[in-house]
């Protein structure tokens, strides 16, 4: 007789829990969907295309690694009250707060053309001029964010990231060999050709484009924003979690649809179309989702980190009155990326590519403020790194280091590898 | 009025050098290690990259 009222126990138990988890859930799901952005899409289109599916694995091993580069920023955010820049400034002083906020701004703008130039590119399939498809996205970003409420941002950018996982039944309909995607995923190997210049560029690309510079700063400054305390860290992990996954599925998903020779996401979705109408649009329209959240995400990240250092209110929750500098910034951003893509001529592939391996090679230096962040006691009291975190994120920045390294050296003399 | 808001914000970072002019983090032998290799290893990549942009540039 006492089972039933513990069963009901429980479950209203449970239910309490995963509407505690409801409400602290949002930052990790969407900075690491938004992670799958017009950039991340073309670089994944680029690996499919050049090597099919033999990189899947390298995808698989980059969602742990997203995981925990991200969740340290759960656990800093909410315990400092304070975004990334800030907390950069404060611990390392301005030389590094500035470096670091400079290549933050630099890498952002870059990454914020690619994001105009896959959302102009996918809405050419549907004959909309480019001019058009700038207008209608500045509009749609300035909306977003002007109802002075982080609620309400976070809702409407949690639509566009389920938006973004479009792609999914897209790969079911291209029909793909199980057992080949389940071989390339769990067999670490180098694709035919072995270990070349254009290998390491575009393993730097896929590593440039799962863990960036501007996610850890929108991950802090976006915790901070929405209030999170240390009791919440869990959640935030769970949270942090549930976007790896999502993205890395995403990923390997577009690396399956794409993994045809194709230059980039637009070209794909007009080479898809006959195949499957259905899949064209698809691609188009999932392509355009990715730029917006990713641009709508970059913005932010700078806008956050400019209020933070600068002492401008910086909230979602504030009016555009009540923080004119913080959304100034944000709406500069947005105009300054939008005009360049206006620019005739851009080559799409390249740029995009290219913003990727610069993110990759300024990310060790991110990398290694958080884990000395993380590391110092006083700051983080219990939420110290342990031991198995650092070995983690220790060995990561390593592998980044050393490719990064191997990428630059592979430059200067190109026959090094080949 | 250009010239206005490059003396503000010239002032702002003056600023904020002046509050963050002394790092809160503990400097341990560990921590100055990891910025001075940090900074050994920027002014490589940073070089290599330049290098290659300016190739580049050159055709």
């Amino acid at each position: 007789m006492k089972m039933l009222p513990r069963l009901f126990y429980q479950y209203r138990k449970m239910l309490k829990v995963i509407r505690n988890f409801l409400l602290v859930a949002g930052p990790g799901v969407i900075v690491m969907v938004a992670d799958n952005d017009a950039g991340g899409i073309t670089t994944y289109t680029a690996t499919g295309a050049q090597y099919g599916l033999h990189l899947l694995w390298f995808l698989v091993l980059l969602g742990p690694v997203a995981y925990y580069v991200q969740e340290m920023t759960v656990r800093l955010g909410a315990v400092t009250k304070r975004g990334h820049a800030e907390a950069i400034f404060s611990a390392f002083g301005s030389f590094w707060g500035w470096f670091s906020l400079l290549d933050l701004v630099a890498t952002d703008w870059l990454t914020m053309i690619t994001e105009f130039i896959g959302m102009t590119a996918a809405m050419s399939i549907f004959h909309i001029p480019p001019l058009v498809t700038i207008l209608v996205c500045w509009l749609i970003m300035g909306t977003m964010i002007m109802s002075g409420r982080y609620w309400t941002w976070e809702k409407i950018t949690l639509l566009l990231c389920v938006a973004n996982l479009i792609y999914i039944p897209a790969a079911f309909f291209v029909q793909p060999s199980v057992s080949d995607i389940f071989r390339n995923s769990v067999i670490p190997h180098l694709p035919p050709g072995g270990l070349t210049n254009a290998l390491f560029f575009m393993l730097m690309a896929n590593i440039g484009t799962t863990i960036a510079p501007w996610m850890l700063f929108f991950q802090q400054s976006s915790v901070v924003d929405k209030a999170m305390q240390e009791k919440d860290i869990k959640f935030g992990k769970v949270d942090t979690a549930i976007g790896a996954v999502l993205t890395v599925v995403v990923a390997m998903v577009l690396i399956i649809v794409y993994g045809q020779p194709m230059n980039d996401a637009a070209e794909a979705a007009v080479k898809l179309m006959p195949y499957s109408k259905f899949i064209g649009t698809v691609v188009a329209i999932g392509l355009f989702d990715a730029g917006l959240l990713g641009a709508v995400c970059i913005s932010l990240a700078s806008s956050w980190a400019f209020g933070e250092v600068f002492g401008w209110a910086h909230s979602l929750n504030n009016k555009i009155k009540e923080a004119p500098w913080f959304y100034a910034y944000y709406f500069f951003d947005l105009l300054l990326a939008g005009t360049v893509v206006m620019i005739p001529g851009a080559p799409l592939v390249l740029i995009t590519l290219f913003v990727q391996v610069i993110a990759t090679t300024l990310l060790p230096a991110a990398l290694v403020f958080l884990i000395l962040l993380l590391n110092d006691k006083r700051t983080m009291g219990e939420h110290v790194n342990t031991a198995w975190e650092n070995i983690a994120n220790i060995s990561i920045v390593v592998a980044v280091i050393v490719t990064s390294t191997l990428y630059g050296i592979s430059t200067v003399f190109p026959n090094l590898f080949k | 009025m250009f010239g206005r808001f490059f003396r503000i914000t010239l002032a702002n970072v003056r600023e904020i050098n002046k509050r963050y002019v002394k790092p809160e983090i503990e400097m341990s032998r560990w921590v100055k290690f990891a910025l001075l290799s940090l900074r050994c290893y920027l002014i490589l990549l940073v070089g290599l990259l330049l290098y290659k942009f300016i190739s580049i540039l050159r055709g």
